[in-house]
């Protein structure tokens, strides 16, 4: 398979473009394989990435029912930053953030990452307070953050609502610098591609819809076009996570919820970074092409539908306004959704499970798009060696029972309000 | 916009209502000692692609718990009743009628 460089552009640009290759190979499957990794997203097609690059097991397949990316990977708003404060979560999402900087170099494929940086608006001196707290907890661990006042958020974000109408005043803001966006398809191309020359089958268009069972252990999985032996079975498959766990007898604690996602007709360059509200659960972005895309809150409701209702359209909408009122003059010109394993504590799960042979990466939230690299990474690693990175460490099943949720937002065990 | 048929107010509308949860959960009985039937209470859950059972508010409006059926798949409507009426697992009607 040949490496991209400009060169290569460029001679492909003197013959018309007509002799690219493919990118990766469509394969009949094997009769057996080391690992079986369900769900071709982000994370089921690094985990097999970094399991050929980092372990050498190059014996693989990624089982996908649909085509690659076609879940959240290629639905979510492609946020990432590794603002987290919780022990367990700060440091994993920290190494996502390190092996997203060099990750176009790493694939050789060009995921787009654009660390333009992150605002989180505070809207009461409580906030403000909470803020400066998270910024020390990232800052001891060696993470970059800012604080903010009202003056210099006004000066960085002038087109923001800072009069005296505003429904939310705001006082200031939590800044991230090397947080920004990265291109959401082109991260599961750049992983299959990478994956694949390494070896790894990517099998598309099979649904898997059972398991094969030797002695009370997982030997394989059922498909849609036929069995496939394995020796571990890895689950990566997101908002479908608790019904590929019912098939093998467990119960999650996770809930399917549906998060819609929104952008607005392309406009001239405006907004230069990503700016979360801090009154309401909203943030916007500007894409390259133009559009802003806009994010909020979930329908509320256990849902596998993959479409959203009307209600919450109106929601976001009314928060884009009361952040920043010009946008009211844009037109929104797609709006979409993906179903969401919501985690019982907000956070995610990268893990064994009681099942012998099974493996599990889900609860993600609606998070888990930014912790793709390290969760390929983590996940291959507690899948190779049968034991968690330090990193990935915390995100165990059992933590409910050992009461060690790992709870940013300190809900407690309400999925949907996470 | 899901539109749930309040035994009380008739057809309204989703916003009028807030969800609950899942009301297929079932509450161990208050001298339970073992630990992991509360875990299963609180953390664990069937999360069904398809009919579920589950409690909504209508805030909005009579301000009774209804426990609805809705098809998580396709958003499809069935039954609505008052959560005091549902056949819920024992322990739990008794907790919604409180
Ligand atoms: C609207 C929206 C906005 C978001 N915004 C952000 C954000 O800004 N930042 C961020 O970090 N995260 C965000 N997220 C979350 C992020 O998208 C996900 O956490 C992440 O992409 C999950 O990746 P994944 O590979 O686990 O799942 P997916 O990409 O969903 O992949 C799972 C795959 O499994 C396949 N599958 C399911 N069942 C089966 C089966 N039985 N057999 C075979 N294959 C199966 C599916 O078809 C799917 O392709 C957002 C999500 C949404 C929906
Ligand atoms: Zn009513």
């Amino acid at each position: 398979m040949s490496k991209y460089s400009a060169f290569s552009v460029f001679r492909h640009a003197l013959s018309g473009n007509k002799s690219w290759g493919r990118a990766w190979r469509d394969p009949e499957p094997k009769a057996s394989y080391d690992v079986v990794i369900v769900g071709g997203g982000g994370h089921g097609l690094a985990t097999a990435y970094y399991l050929a690059k980092e372990h050498g097991i190059t014996n693989v397949a990624v089982v996908e029912k649909g085509w690659l990316g076609g879940g959240n990977t290629g639905r979510n708003t492609t946020i990432v930053r590794s603002n987290y404060m919780m022990p367990g979560n700060t440091m994993f999402y920290e190494r996502s953030m390190k092996l997203w900087e060099n990750l176009s170099q790493d694939l050789n494929y060009n995921v787009m990452i654009s660390q333009r940086g992150q605002y989180n608006l505070c809207h009461s001196p409580g906030q403000m307070d909470a803020a400066r707290r998270r910024g020390n907890i990232m800052r001891a661990n060696g993470i970059d953050a800012d604080l903010f006042d009202r003056a210099e958020v006004k000066r960085r974000l002038p087109y923001l609502d800072y009069s005296d109408n505003a429904r939310f005043p705001i006082h200031g803001a939590i800044y991230q610098s090397r947080a920004g966006t990265a291109r959401h398809d082109a991260v599961a191309w750049g992983f299959a591609r990478g994956a694949d020359q390494r070896g790894v089958d990517i099998l598309q268009q099979r649904e898997v819809t059972g398991y094969l069972w030797e002695g009370g252990k997982i030997a394989g999985v059922q498909t849609s076009r036929g069995d496939i032996r394995a020796k571990k079975v890895a689950l990566c498959v997101a908002g479908h996570s608790g019904h590929l766990a019912q098939m093998a007898g467990l119960r999650l604690p996770v809930e399917t919820h549906c998060l819609q996602a929104y952008v607005t007709e392309p406009y001239k360059p405006l907004v230069d970074t990503v700016i979360s509200f801090g009154a309401a659960h909203f943030y916007l972005s500007q894409s390259d092409k133009g559009g802003l895309v806009l994010g909020g809150d979930l329908d509320m409701y256990n849902s596998y539908a993959q479409r959203g209702g009307l209600p919450i359209v109106k929601h976001t909408l009314a928060s884009a306004k009361a952040l920043m009122p010009s946008v009211s003059r844009l037109k929104l010109l797609r709006h979409w959704a993906g179903v969401m394993d919501m985690s019982m504590d907000g956070s995610p799960f990268i893990t064994k499970t009681p099942v012998d042979g099974l493996y599990l990466n889900g609860g993600w939230c609606y998070g888990g798009f930014k912790a793709t690299p390290a969760s390929g990474w983590c996940f291959a690693h507690t899948i190779a060696t049968d034991t968690p990175h330090e990193d990935n460490a915390e995100f165990t099943l059992d933590r409910f029972e050992r009461g060690y949720q790992i709870d940013e937002k300190g809900v407690g065990p309400k999925p949907n309000a996470h | 916009m899901i539109r749930i048929k309040c035994p009380i107010c008739g057809l309204r509308n989703e916003t009028e209502f807030t969800y609950g949860e899942d009301a297929n959960v079932n509450r161990p009985s208050m001298d339970e000692q073992g630990v992991q039937p509360w875990v299963d209470f609180v953390f664990n859950r069937d999360n069904p692609r398809g009919w579920h059972k589950e409690y909504w508010h209508h805030v909005q409006g009579c301000r009774q718990w209804v426990v609805l059926e809705r098809n998580t798949l396709t958003h499809e409507i069935g039954n609505c009743e008052l959560a005091r009426d549902a056949k819920l697992p024992p322990s739990q009607a008794s907790e919604a009628a409180e």
